[in-house]
């Protein structure tokens, strides 16, 4: 839930930087002149101090992982052992859940890139009166903490027995992704030039066919962002898979992980570390790979001239 | 935002309103099904004492503002909203806003390995899965974990998540959230007219007074845009306080919606649990407004 803001701020902030790559490269200050050698050990310090903070956390992860027989203070591992990972590669433990996740998590862009691409089209390019309106409610909702509408969504689920329904689920979270899916969305949308579409009309084209053939694959770099921030933001929500899904063989990584922890008493932490490097390492690629994407989004920029 | 590239005299005009609903209808079926849906249906609830056992279960009855009057004398709920704002004050607006702008800030004009080395770490603590953030700081704090056996040689030895639980999860939070902050403002602060800051420097302004009369008032607007949108992440956190403390010991971590989950999802007492949702929605929706409201206009266009 937390995430839901954020990436869109980043993207924002990112195409602001990609759009105007060398002037920001000219706007560089210090607030001390780098060349006060006290000034720059001063600030190496501060920001070595912040590097431990954010490391420090991490390294229990890490060191339990790879120790044979972790307990929940890590100690140098004598040996780099892989068993933690042997032992949890197993169905029940790791693939079902990484499945499960991946089902939740697919599906769920799948639909919300789908249903947002639609309707961001009229957004971006008709005039309407209902368009600013709309556009308002988007965002307002976007801002609206998820959390506090899932006890509500639990009553009715329960109400039309769609509690632990796999498909109910991702049509829930289709909707929550789905305001700032369309944001975003238009947000790239704007970005491709009606020209090239106006052309297209010209030559008879509808709406359907200049949205698949021209705006959609222009787009396409916006498109695999906003699959990969979805997918990425269900991957790692605990909350509503925790609350609206109750059978073990439904649950996605998030949840299954939590019951590791809580259920067998005595927690076996190396295999809990294991599981989770397993289960973030998707999470960091993915991001990775979204960022190739946005720094690769001005690039059809020349289509217009060509 | 590279919103408008084309003129807008170019853009087709009016359209039937079918042309112009038809592609926005998945969107707004599925919005409304599960999202305006459950916002509407639980203010009904809210006023009902409807629960999923017991006689409320069948025979939902309508009982006025008998669970907000309830609320308010609640002293779980008011100590649960003491802990919230605690918990959005110390680890938002104080921690993550704070620790945000003051990385972007000295980060400026650093070895650039550096700077991408630590940014790789504060926003992999941003990206991570929540739960599993939760784990580390769980097992970073506990008694006998990674910071404790460290302690340990200085006689600190203790359980931090029972002595200290507040400060134990907004101190987890600051570290999780930070990166959104810093990448805020480090764009925001590549924007910033350099002349000016040399300027200021020329005319022999130090580090503080350029901070303070330049930079700060310079950066109003990313300032108070992110102020407002890591106090509506923050507001119905969950997951990472779940983890850790799970609101205990006793109540003494329970921010708001620890004790919602706990009313509604392990009491069932969902009519009250929705009451307390409606309080926790009308102020994320006035945060929400005030965010509209700084939104420039323009950007909408």
């Amino acid at each position: 839930m937390s995430g839901t803001l954020t990436l869109g701020e980043d993207v924002n902030k990112r195409e602001k930087t990609a759009a105007r790559t060398v002037p920001a490269r000219k706007g560089r200050f210090h607030i001390t002149s780098p060349r006060k050698t006290t000034s720059a050990i001063a600030a190496y310090g501060v920001l070595a101090l912040v590097a431990i903070f954010f490391i420090a956390p991490l390294i229990w992860l890490v060191l339990a992982a790879f120790e044979p027989a972790a307990s929940i203070g890590s100690q140098a591992p004598l040996v780099l052992s892989f068993s933690n990972f042997g032992k949890v590669l197993n169905w029940s433990t790791t693939f079902e859940p990484l499945l499960n996740s991946c089902i939740l998590s697919g599906a769920t862009a799948v639909i919300t890139v789908f249903v947002a691409l639609l309707a961001a089209y009229p957004l971006s390019r008709y005039h309407s009166r209902f368009r600013k309106p709309f556009l308002y409610a988007i965002i307002f909702s976007t801002g609206l903490p998820i959390t506090a509408i899932l006890v509500p969504v639990y009553g009715m689920f329960a109400h039309f027995n769609l509690v632990d329904n796999q498909a109910a689920v991702i049509f829930f979270l289709a909707a929550t992704s789905l305001p700032f899916g369309i944001w975003l969305m238009k947000g790239f949308m704007d970005g491709v030039p009606i020209d090239l579409e106006q052309a297209a009309w010209v030559d008879g084209a509808s709406w359907v066919g200049s949205l698949r053939r021209i705006v959609a694959p222009l787009m396409l770099p916006g498109i695999m962002v906003i699959t990969i921030f979805t997918f990425v933001s269900i991957w790692g929500n605990f909350f509503v898979p925790f609350i609206l899904l109750q059978t073990q063989s439904k649950f996605p990584a998030a949840v299954s992980i939590y019951t590791f922890f809580s259920q067998y008493g005595m927690v076996d932490y190396g295999q809990l570390a294991a599981f989770s490097i397993l289960y973030t390492l998707p999470t960091l690629l993915l991001w990775v790979v979204a960022g190739r994407f946005l720094r690769g989004q001005f690039s059809f920029a020349g289509a217009v001239k060509g | 935002m590279a919103t408008i590239t084309y003129p807008r005299s170019s853009r087709p005009k009016r359209m039937p309103v079918f042309r112009w609903l038809g592609p926005l209808s998945p969107a707004l079926v599925l919005l409304l099904l599960f999202f305006a849906g459950p916002v509407i249906w639980s203010v009904y609830l809210a006023f009902t004492n409807k629960a999923l056992t017991g006689v409320g279960a069948a025979h939902p009855k309508w009982v006025g503002f008998a669970n907000f009057e309830h609320m308010f004398s609640d002293p779980l709920f008011i100590h649960s909203l003491v802990l919230t704002v605690l918990f959005v004050v110390g680890s938002a607006v104080l921690g993550q806003n704070t620790l945000g702008f003051l990385i972007a800030l000295i980060e400026r004009g650093r070895k650039a390995w550096f700077v991408s080395a630590l940014n790789t770490f504060v926003i992999c603590a941003w990206v991570m899965p929540e739960i599993v953030a939760g784990f580390a700081w769980y097992a970073y704090l506990y008694q006998g974990g990674t910071l404790d056996s460290f302690l340990h040689h200085f006689g600190l030895s203790q359980d931090w998540l029972y002595t200290t639980p507040m400060l134990a999860v907004i101190i987890a939070n600051i570290w999780r959230g930070t990166a959104f902050s810093m990448l805020v403002y480090s764009a925001a602060m590549s924007d910033l007219p350099p002349d000016l800051i040399e300027a200021a420097q020329v005319d022999g302004a130090s580090a503080l007074s350029l901070l303070r009369r330049v930079i700060l008032p310079l950066l109003r607007r990313p300032i108070v845009t992110n102020l407002m949108l890591i106090t509506l992440q923050t507001l119905a956190s969950f997951t990472l306080i779940f983890v850790m403390t799970a609101g205990g010991p006793g109540e003494a971590s329970q921010t708001t919606p620890l004790y919602i989950y706990q009313q509604a999802l392990q009491l069932y007492n969902i009519s009250y649990g929705t009451a307390m949702c409606i309080v926790l929605l009308l102020v994320g929706a006035i945060f929400s407004l005030i965010y509209l409201k700084l939104i420039r206009v323009e950007e909408l266009a």
